[in-house]
């Protein structure tokens, strides 16, 4: 507590209230910011960026609202700002793509990651997120039109064609991985899911 | 404990109609676990000091400001 001659405005315990959820959403801003930008480095100065852009409009933010699509919407515009003044030049090279969403701490499921990532990155970007946000993110079409500030319909029917363009491209296999053969990635995920589910249900 | 990959669907055998929509659902299904997965791993990473200590400054910055 800072003591001080005359009391101020009682800002300061509302303050820690958004620091305290702001802080809890850190590692969402990162893992959003990471599938938008492709790029671990990037991502964290984007996720960095958005976390003080929320913290300096707090005054604006309703508690009790939803406070992670607000953060993700404010990310994300952050994002295509900066993208259109800078990061087209910056067009995501070989090595940055492989250190993207790098599952270093799980080394049974490299090769399923790998091909779903690779995968991700041949969608369009609106039709990426919109999958990103509903898909994995877990929020609700309509938080997540929110988020992309467009329609529910919208979001729908980019997530939808999102998950057919990418099963398409799985069982494609298309991107010739240490010579396997087509077929392969969608069998992998497969297996791995398995895997991953069952861990979940024991 | 378990081992299921014995257990898992054969892409490659053939399907009749009805096969073949229960086919793309379980695709679908394990394309939504892997997409979650690869996210929440990015979640479970320890966030790096750095963004805390942005965020203690900026509130420094704010309650010294409020002090005055």
């Amino acid at each position: 507590m800072s003591i001080s001659s005359a009391p101020p405005k009682p800002p300061s315990a509302d303050d820690a209230g958004f620091k305290k959820e702001l802080v809890t959403l850190i590692p969402h801003l990162r893992a959003f910011a990471r599938t938008l930008t492709g790029d671990p480095t990037a991502a964290d100065d984007l996720a960095q960026e958005a976390m003080m852009k929320a913290w300096d409009a707090r005054a604006s933010y309703q508690m009790g609202t939803n406070m992670k699509a607000w953060t993700f919407m404010i990310l994300r515009n952050q994002f295509y700002s900066e993208k259109r003044r800078s990061w087209r030049q910056t067009q995501l090279d070989q090595e940055a793509a492989e250190r993207t969403l790098v599952a270093v701490d799980d080394p049974e499921a490299p090769v399923a990651l790998d091909e779903l990532r690779q995968a991700l990155k041949t969608l369009p970007e609106e039709q990426r997120e919109a999958l990103i946000l509903v898909g994995a993110g877990g929020f609700a079409y309509e938080e997540a039109a929110e988020i992309c500030q467009c329609a529910v319909g919208t979001v729908k029917s980019r997530v939808s064609r999102a998950r057919k363009a990418l099963q398409a491209t799985l069982e494609r296999g298309g991107y010739g991985r240490d010579g396997k053969a087509a077929g392969d990635a969608m069998r992998s995920i497969l297996a791995d899911a398995d895997r991953l589910s069952g861990a979940g249900r024991d | 404990m378990i081992d299921s990959k014995d257990t898992s669907p054969r892409p490659d055998a053939p399907a009749s109609k009805d096969q073949g929509l229960e086919e793309v659902r379980l695709r679908q299904q394990a394309i939504g676990v892997k997409l979650r997965h690869m996210f929440d791993q990015v979640v479970n990473e320890p966030v790096p000091d750095e963004f805390l200590d942005i965020l203690r400054r900026a509130d420094e910055r704010a309650s010294t400001k409020e002090g005055q």
